[in-house]
């Protein structure tokens, strides 16, 4: 779907992918994808998780080869058979997860693998001056010490040091993924004014976001892909409910169950009044049974932070919680998952799944650790192998076999595992954190589908997401939290900018509410 | 987001933590020296004893330190110290001329040593543990093929390393105090030392930055194994000849590592330094000296280490949230 | 795809995936078997056999319970000194008095049970990472019995607490000789499988040497998990000194450098060393091939100590090997 006026300032590309194709055992990442990027130009690249965005990326940095396909620099073909090779190319990734190293100075991270050095030793006043330098095109507002450890700064501050060694490297094409997530609205401004800097140099910046904002506010062009294919390209700025649409597939309509009616809400759950610990403070609320209840904010609001308290991981110090009839905090996990309180976890492959042990051994590892230990594995007090398997069939889990390691499954599967985990306990409630995070946009639908069934069959459940549309769309209420504590609620039908409002405290234009 | 964020860290522990089991240690062992009334090894000679029992020690720890900083391990200094120490004294057998070949054989056999444990570490991808065990164990099968007992005999030239003065410093201690200062600028200043820290840090963000991770691998492995081979030469020295259980019998192996953990240098590597160590040597030679002066039985000294050094370790793991296997 | 099992193939390729997916281990040890009865005849008879098993069999245990603390994650390097006390405690204990082996042998198994229990809460309350635990444990259970003993251990045991490690039952119909201690091993290897296989207690250690957090998060208790390991590594220390003390006597260093075997014969078997992955048969079948290479090395006349160079280049190898084969096929 190409728009046949093209934009003006665009040149010749400095970097073009032509007919770029990648797999991987039992997935096709990438299917003749075409992309490219001029001078001073933003070029947004959007799309759902798994879509293929950050196999793209990984192939322009040489971490990957393509199977097929060409990288042009400048009209030259290469070919990258190490990621510093890349980067000696001008090409600069600043991925979600920093690449950086905790235990160094910012100005050592900067110069990680380049150290310059004045007769034997690592010159650093030369490498302070340097780093001082480039961080003084940030301008005011943010005081980083080139001495300063990267374990001491805060996300934000850690996320310019990533875009100072950019900057430092001399980078021709600055590739930005989701650089947002984790800032509020002032150092938002502070970053699109850094990346109008850099486009005014004349340096090529890829955007990756599914923030429609952003990418009204930044992109020249806009590229949509979709199962690794390029699904839409916009050579002149669209509305977002193009883009978005030609992401979905479908209308944002049809994407999410409908939410609870009045009946489906039962009787209180979980109530938690006046709680705190050291990440939070004035915690209070209540969980209803046949709810869906969203939590949104921004990274570092305290949302995970809330969810583990009630878990038990790191409990709440002080201030009442009452589930299920019974009052009192837990203290541990076990303890929560005694009571009928389940979690999953945000980052699956780290905390939630065990990599090397069978799909069947995943989903019966709760039963079994409250099963007796001496007991037979075949069965016990919450599932059998066969329960298990009736289970799985029923939240639709796809598996060439249940003895099959479990790293085989799609991130969907995988997903579905879990929950098949929880519901072998019937919990009276249940907590999901990021829920469809690495999973393609169809196995979303699935799992939303499958929250609501969950409700409906009597659960409480609460669902913690930086995905605000998500959040808006497949919850039945959303609570906001911001700096540890809940500033405010907001039905199913709101809008992100209000919800965005409360949980940054700023309205869009940088005014203090 | 990952649960992670919610558990913050406290840098100045692991700063201070070391300081301060220091002077603990050195109270202790003023109070026990004055308490039993032997007030002699409060002076400078006594004083020097002290840090002089630990040399060896002191020697190897150094090394470790290199490749815990590094996120790796050397097991296998025990046997290398003894193995070290046999072929001094068996090359040297009395002979002054030989003193300098035996110097040589037992530094080309720490590099040898040293390059087979990073290469086996860094290319063929075995867990340091058990690549240094395993050469730990080819050492000790090779040594004691040869040697059962003491062999060899250390000419007395050559007993300077250990027992010779300049001025009223034994030379020992300066030559360790050297080592200390070369070991901490190769650390701070040079490329090698920042890209084990790097390295150690985060090896794959380095190995992504262009650092050579397992060249780097390889020469600090190369340090620890011929350090520990100058420690078997020092211990040589000292005893004037070798035998292939004095590695084991001074536990080098698991006190290298306790020195270099209770000097702040954390075992996933990336974060300490030589400071640390140091004291973390130091403490261990005031608590052997307290056991002198306390004249306790030689095996009752065994348990008590193996209770102090878990002890010590504790010390600083009890604070970790992180779950340990 | 379907959820359906795979669809029947025809019957070659089936016993083709059989033989790939049979661990290599039990290959070798046939293998090996074959060259020793070719080089020593008399090893097929019951006397060769048995006598070869009944040397295997305190590695087997050891090694078998040793996986249990491989498979949640950790080490335990203090097996080989808890030998060593056992067999110098029960000779203590003994005086040369028969009628106090069952007494001096229930307190060797409270004393194990003791010293897995104390490796095990270090680790899991004190935080000490299990190789520095359970090596500051081998100093210190030496140490132990160098004070009990004053340094050189004294006589011998009695005949009644050496006929597990020692005694042969004769005249048994087919095999005409059956050492106890293979009944032992039998026993206990079974017990540990059970454990291990059958268990609940089982896939829990699997899960916790997985991934310990998702364990946690999932009401998994590990730290009770990881003790019991210790535990059952520390009692099968226990039995393996017993049969030892049997089978050899008493000795300062009867258990020295049994630990790295343990752990020699584990990897041999397919365990993964920082845990998720194990197999009790296998690692049976790792001591027995152990037991096997050092046998065929006596043949060749190579003197003891280059037991320990050979030893250490078979521990390198295995892990290396392991290293390649899960780089290229991801398993």
């Amino acid at each position: 779907m190409t728009d046949a006026a093209a934009s003006a300032a665009i040149t010749a590309p400095v970097i073009e992918m032509a007919h770029i194709s990648k797999s991987f055992p039992g997935v096709r990442a990438l299917k003749d994808v075409s992309f490219g990027c001029a001078a001073g130009e933003v070029h947004a690249l959007v799309g759902e998780n798994g879509a293929g965005k950050s196999t793209l990326i990984k192939i322009l940095s040489g971490v990957y080869r393509p199977d097929a396909g060409d990288i042009v620099i400048n009209g030259q073909k290469v070919s990258f058979r190490h990621p510093v090779e890349a980067l000696r190319a001008g090409i600069s990734v600043i991925y979600q997860e920093f690449s950086l190293l905790p235990e160094r100075t910012v100005a050592q991270n900067i110069f990680l693998g380049r150290e310059p050095r004045k007769r034997a030793v690592i010159d650093y006043a030369a490498m302070r001056a340097e780093t001082r330098r480039v961080l003084d095109v940030f301008g005011s507002g943010r005081r980083i010490d080139p001495d300063m450890l990267v374990a001491e700064l805060d996300v934000a501050s850690q996320q310019m040091v990533e875009i100072a060694k950019a900057i430092s490297l001399n980078a021709k094409v600055v590739v930005m993924d989701e650089p947002t997530a984790a800032l509020n609205e002032q150092e938002c401004e502070i970053l699109f004014g850094i990346i109008d800097t850099l486009r005014a140099r004349g340096t090529a910046i890829i955007y990756i976001t599914h923030r429609m904002r952003e990418v009204t506010r930044l992109a020249n062009r806009v590229t949509v892909l979709k199962d690794g294919e390029v699904a839409a390209r916009f050579d002149t700025l669209p509305a977002p409910g193009q883009i978005v649409h030609a992401m979905v597939g479908r209308d944002i309509a049809d994407y999410y169950p409908p939410p609870a009616t009045p009946q489906e809400i039962g009787p209180v759950v979980l109530a938690v009044k006046g709680a705190a610990n050291v990440f939070l403070r004035d915690i209070s609320f209540e969980l209803r049974a046949g709810e869906i209840v969203g939590f949104a904010g921004i990274q570092g609001a305290g949302r995970a932070a809330l969810a583990m308290a009630l878990f038990g991981s790191v409990p709440f110090t002080s201030g009442s919680v009452n589930f299920a009839g019974r009052d009192g905090t837990f203290q541990k996990p076990r303890d929560a998952i005694r009571a009928g309180l389940g979690l999953l976890p945000g980052d699956r492959k780290a905390e939630g799944l065990l990599l090397m042990q069978a799909v069947r051994d995943n989903g019966m590892l709760t039963g079994r650790a409250f099963g007796g230990l001496a007991r037979s594995d075949k069965a016990n007090a919450f599932a059998s192998i066969d329960s298990m398997a009736d289970l799985f069939k029923r939240v639709d889990v796809r598996a060439a076999s249940y003895d099959q390691e479990i790293k085989f499954l799609s991130g969907g599967n995988q997903q579905k595992v879990i929950v098949a985990r929880w519901l072998a306990l019937a919990p009276k409630a249940l907590i999901f954190i990021e829920p469809t995070r690495g999973i393609d946009v169809n196995a979303k639908a699935g799992i939303y589908q499958l929250m609501r069934e969950l409700a409906r069959g009597g659960a409480a459940i609460m669902m913690v997401s930086s995905d605000l549309p998500e959040v808006l769309g497949a919850a039945d209420r959303v609570l906001v939290m911001r700096a540890g504590t809940i500033v405010g609620e907001f039905p199913r039908g709101a809008t992100e900018a209000e919800v965005m409002l409360a949980a940054t405290g700023e309205t869009v234009t940088g005014e203090a509410a | 987001m990952s649960l992670a964020d919610t558990t913050r860290r406290t840098v100045p522990f692991e700063r201070l933590a070391p300081l301060a089991l220091l002077v603990i240690a050195v109270l202790i062992y003023a109070g026990i020296a004055l308490g039993t009334g032997q007030p002699q090894y409060l002076s400078f000679e006594g004083v020097v004893g002290v840090a002089n029992r630990s040399i060896a020690l002191g020697i190897t720890a150094v090394g470790q330190t290199f490749v815990i900083l590094l996120g790796s391990i050397d097991i296998s200094v025990a046997n290398l110290i003894s193995a070290s120490a046999v072929l001094a004294s068996v090359i040297m057998n009395g002979n002054p001329m030989m003193v300098i070949p035996a110097i040589a054989a037992c530094l080309v056999l720490g590099l040898v040593v040293g390059v087979a444990n990073g290469l086996v570490i860094a290319r063929l991808e075995v867990n340091p543990l058990i690549a240094t065990l395993g050469m730990s164990l080819i050492v000790q099968g090779a040594l004691s093929a040869f040697v059962s007992n003491f062999a060899g005999a250390v000419p007395d030239d050559f007993q300077w390393f250990a027992y010779g003065n300049i001025g009223p410093m034994p030379f020992s201690l300066l030559f360790y105090a050297v080592l200390i200062l070369l070991a901490w600028v190769t650390l701070r200043f040079t490329k090698f030392g920042s890209d084990i820290y790097s390295v150690g840090g985060n090896a794959d963000a380095a190995r992504l930055a262009g650092i050579h991770t397992n060249r780097i691998i390889i020469r600090a492995h190369i340090v620890c194994s011929v350090l520990a081979s100058i420690a078997g030469l020092y211990l040589a020295s000292r005893l004037k000849s070798g035998a292939p259980w004095i590695g084991k019998d001074g536990v080098y192996d698991l006190e290298s590592i306790a020195v270099t953990v209770i000097g702040g240098t954390i075992l996933a590597g990336g974060r300490g330094g030589i400071w640390g160590t140091v004291a973390g040597v130091l403490i261990f030679s005031l608590i052997d000296a307290i056991f002198n002066l306390t004249g306790t039985d030689a095996f009752l000294k065994q348990v008590l280490r193996g209770v102090i050094i878990v002890a010590a370790v504790a010390f600083y793991a009890i604070r970790s949230k992180r779950i340990v296997a | 795809m379907s959820n359906e099992v795979l669809a029947k193939t025809d019957a070659p390729r089936q016993r083709r995936r059989w033989l790939l997916s049979v661990n290599p281990i039990y290959l070798v040890l046939v293998v090996l078997l074959a060259l020793i009865a070719i080089r020593n005849p008399q090893f097929l008879e019951p006397f060769g056999y048995m006598n070869f098993l009944k040397r295997a069999a305190p590695l087997a245990i050891l090694s078998a319970g040793q996986l249990f603390v491989l498979v949640a994650g950790g080490f335990d390097l203090s097996v080989g000194a808890l030998i060593t006390l056992t067999v110098i405690g029960a000779s203590m204990l003994q005086s040369n008095d028969p009628s106090a082996t069952w007494w001096v042998i229930c307190l060797l198994f409270v004393l194990g049970a003791l010293v897995g229990l104390i490796n095990g809460l270090v680790v899991v309350v004190l935080r000490v990472p299990s190789l520095i635990a359970t090596l500051g444990m081998m100093i210190t259970l030496t140490g132990v019995a160098l004070l009990w003993s004053g340094g050189a251990p004294k006589g011998y045991l009695t005949d009644n607490f050496r006929f597990f490690g020692r005694y042969n039952f004769t005249g048994v119909p087919l095999i005409n000789l059956l050492p106890i201690s293979i009944i032992v091993l039998v026993l206990v290897v079974g017990l540990l499988w059970w454990l291990m296989h059958r268990t609940n207690y089982g896939r829990l250690l699997f899960a916790v040497g997985d991934n310990p957090r998702a364990s946690q998060l999932a009401g998994v208790p590990i730290g009770r998990v990881r003790v019991l390991a210790f535990v059952v590594s520390a009692l099968s220390g226990t039995v393996a000194g017993i049969l030892l003390g049997g089978f050899s006597g008493v000795s300062p260093d009867a258990g020295n450098g049994y630990e790295l075997q343990a752990i020699t014969a584990a990897v041999l078997g397919g365990a993964q060393l920082l845990g998720g992955r194990g197999s009790v048969p296998a690692t049976v079948a790792g001591a027995a091939t152990l037991t096997a290479i050092f046998t065929l090395l006596n043949f060749l006349g190579l003197p003891n100590p280059v037991r320990s160079a050979v030893q250490g280049l078979i521990l390198i190898g295995a892990v290396a090997l392991a290293m390649y084969r899960r780089k290229r096929t991801g398993r």
